[in-house]
């Protein structure tokens, strides 16, 4: 029998039975597409996160105080309060050629007046150098100057939401502003930039860093952000920043250093797995829909039991009665399939119309794997219905009318 | 053409041991025109689904064309059902959901012949059992007599040396019985071996040779010289 008939056999076949088929195709075409639907949430929520830390600049170290560590034992009876961080630290940090930008800051919070309105604002103390760290940009005016950190001038860049709510539509350079008990000349305002590193920068007031420091009355930095030159530099840079600030805090390693990359990968990693997950959970439905067919298809060889005893008396050996189910199931899985990943992939651009700021699109390794379970368990759950009508006794199978 | 020597088929019903076949001896020669008779259960069916390679007998010989068939596996049988055999049945037994063109093209398709090739030989068989004009009609569109020609039409198509036909009339109408008769008959005369097993003594009697069975043995052979 040559293959072409043999498709053919087989199709008129499933067309002979169209409620059956139907049924069938639909079960396998909800599997596929809820596979290509769920992997494509779970890679959308993945490619958003990813991307959303790649907006800050990849080749970032974040310092802060204190050592993150899980060791598992006792508490330690003598208390190690971790050693603040300071603008000397940071200073110190700026001496390798590993390390690029270095951007102490401080974080608070204080109200903010103009005329007759007051804010409470996130108050950011920072440098010139958090300008290029955090990719901010000017809607008006300039940022802060570099100069001298200790003796600052007082002056403040609002974010572009705080800047609206207490000037409206005026301009607010030059003008003079309250925080706290302190005033400020406002010299810039930031472009719209939205929640990063979950900190709304336009709702930020920056001020010079020291300043920050008198208005909160501390000595201490909240972090430190060091921008390596490349990609390579990284690790040396992380190296140098704990070497340095180990010696400058008798030998105490007291800081925690997170690295953009590793925050990323963990994310990623994550998310990735919730993604596999997800997909899994769908793809027992594929399986689901496995079980389905074989228990058709079980029914198909009972219906067909004289039409299979025939193609036995003329002549039709085992393996190929065997081969033309087989082919059935395996029509049936690849059709489903077929209209699932349509249907999936149809859902999918309709979501990213929906939602256009999640990058939502199945990973091609799902849209293969479901493709390849579909057809796996069609043709698995194939074989014993398959079998059971290769092994009909010819003569008990015409004995039925 | 066949040589049974010492054939026994025992069922196992239920425990029990039936005999359907006791010692059957028969030599069938090429050209034959044979019927079968006897009352129900004498083992008539079973000689004729052995014969056609449908079952395996419990104990003797069975030559086929010179081959000893009983030592070939099922799928070898298979070879020898496709390529030598044609049977035709009381029920017809064609395949409902494809045409009278496409049912008596199953053997074709089963050979590994090329589609074009076949096309020629099923519109050839189609006319020669007055099926032209209902080739794409299906089973249920078709009478009686005209699904048994479909059927003959399949037994033959393949130009068998052997044609094995149970109780071909015994779901016909007289004139369509007397019809499909006298296929059978056309065809033994251009040389293909005729077996008929039925119930209708007026079938029965018009076979150069009769068998007569009661209880799984032959009780009577009597031949006919025309």
């Amino acid at each position: 029998m040559n293959p072409r008939d043999h498709l053919q056999f087989a199709f008129t076949a499933l067309r002979g039975a169209r409620l059956r088929s139907g049924l069938m195709l639909l079960a396998m075409a909800i599997g596929v597409a809820a596979v290509v639907v769920l992997s494509a949430l779970g890679e959308g929520a993945r490619r958003y996160v990813v991307g959303e830390f790649s907006s800050l600049g990849t080749h970032l170290l974040i310092v802060l105080p204190g050592r993150n560590e899980t060791t598992g034992g006792a508490p330690p009876l003598t208390s190690e309060t971790p050693r603040d961080l300071t603008l000397e630290d940071a200073e110190a940090l700026k001496r390798s050629r590993h390390v690029r930008l270095v951007a102490p800051i401080n974080v608070g919070s204080a109200a903010v007046s103009w005329g007759g309105r007051e804010r409470e604002a996130v108050i950011m103390g920072a440098t010139h150098e958090i300008y290029e760290v955090r990719h901010f940009t000017m809607a008006q005016g300039r940022f802060l100057p570099p100069g001298d950190v200790r003796h600052p001038q007082p002056v403040a860049v609002l974010g572009a939401k705080l800047k609206r709510e207490l000037f409206g539509t005026q301009s607010a350079l030059g003008e003079r502003i309250r925080i706290g008990d302190r005033r400020f000349r406002v010299i810039g305002v930031l472009q719209e930039q939205g929640q990063s590193l979950g900190m709304n920068t336009d709702e930020l007031a920056i001020i010079p860093v020291m300043a920050a420091q008198s208005l909160f009355n501390v000595n201490s930095l909240f972090r430190i952000l060091v921008e390596a030159p490349s990609r390579e530099s990284i690790e040396p840079a992380q190296r140098h920043v704990i070497a340095t600030l180990k010696a400058r805090h008798d030998g105490e390693e007291d800081v925690t250093v997170i690295t953009q990359e590793s925050v990323l990968a963990t994310f990623d990693r994550i998310l990735g797995a919730l993604t596999m997950t997800v997909a899994g959970i769908a793809a027992i439905s594929l399986v689901v829909a496995g079980v389905l067919i074989m228990n058709v298809m079980l029914v198909a060889v009972a219906q067909r039991t004289v039409e299979i005893g025939l193609l036995k008396a003329l002549g039709a050996p085992r393996p190929v009665i065997l081969r033309l189910f087989l082919t059935e199931a395996a029509l049936l899985s690849l059709l489903g399939a077929a209209i699932g990943l349509a249907v999936g992939q149809a859902s999918t651009a309709l979501l990213r119309q929906l939602y256009p700021a999640l990058p939502f699109a199945a990973p091609s390794w799902a849209i293969i794997a479901a493709v390849l379970v579909a057809l796996g368990t069609g043709l698995v759950f194939g074989v014993l219905p398959a079998r059971r009508a290769a092994r009909l006794d010819p003569v008990q199978a015409l004995a039925r009318r | 053409m066949i040589r049974l020597q010492g054939i026994e088929r025992i069922f196992d019903v239920g425990g029990q041991q039936v005999h359907a076949l006791r010692q059957i001896d028969l030599d069938i020669n090429a050209g034959d025109y044979i019927s079968i008779m006897g009352p129900s259960g004498s083992g008539k069916s079973t000689l004729l689904n052995i014969i056609g390679l449908l079952d395996r007998p419990s104990a003797g010989r069975y030559l086929f064309e010179q081959h000893d068939i009983t030592a070939l596996s099922d799928d070898e049988q298979a070879q020898v059902r496709r390529e030598r055999i044609g049977f035709v049945f009381q029920f017809f037994h064609l395949v409902s959901r494809l045409t009278a063109a496409e049912n008596i093209e199953l053997p074709l398709i089963l050979s590994g012949m090329p589609p074009s090739q076949r096309r020629e030989r099923v519109a050839q068989t189609l006319k020669a059992y007055g099926l032209g004009e209902r080739a794409h009609h299906r089973p249920e569109q078709l009478s009686g007599g005209q699904r048994q020609r479909v059927a003959i039409g399949r037994a033959t198509i393949i130009e068998p040396g052997l044609l094995l036909a149970d109780e071909p009339t015994g779901n016909l109408d007289r004139a369509s019985g007397h019809e499909v008769v006298e296929i059978l008959e056309q065809l033994n005369a251009r040389g293909i071996t005729l077996l008929v097993v039925t119930h209708d003594p007026e079938l029965g009697q018009r076979a150069r040779r009769r068998l007569r069975m009661v209880d799984g043995a032959i009780v009577e052979d009597t031949s006919r010289s025309t």
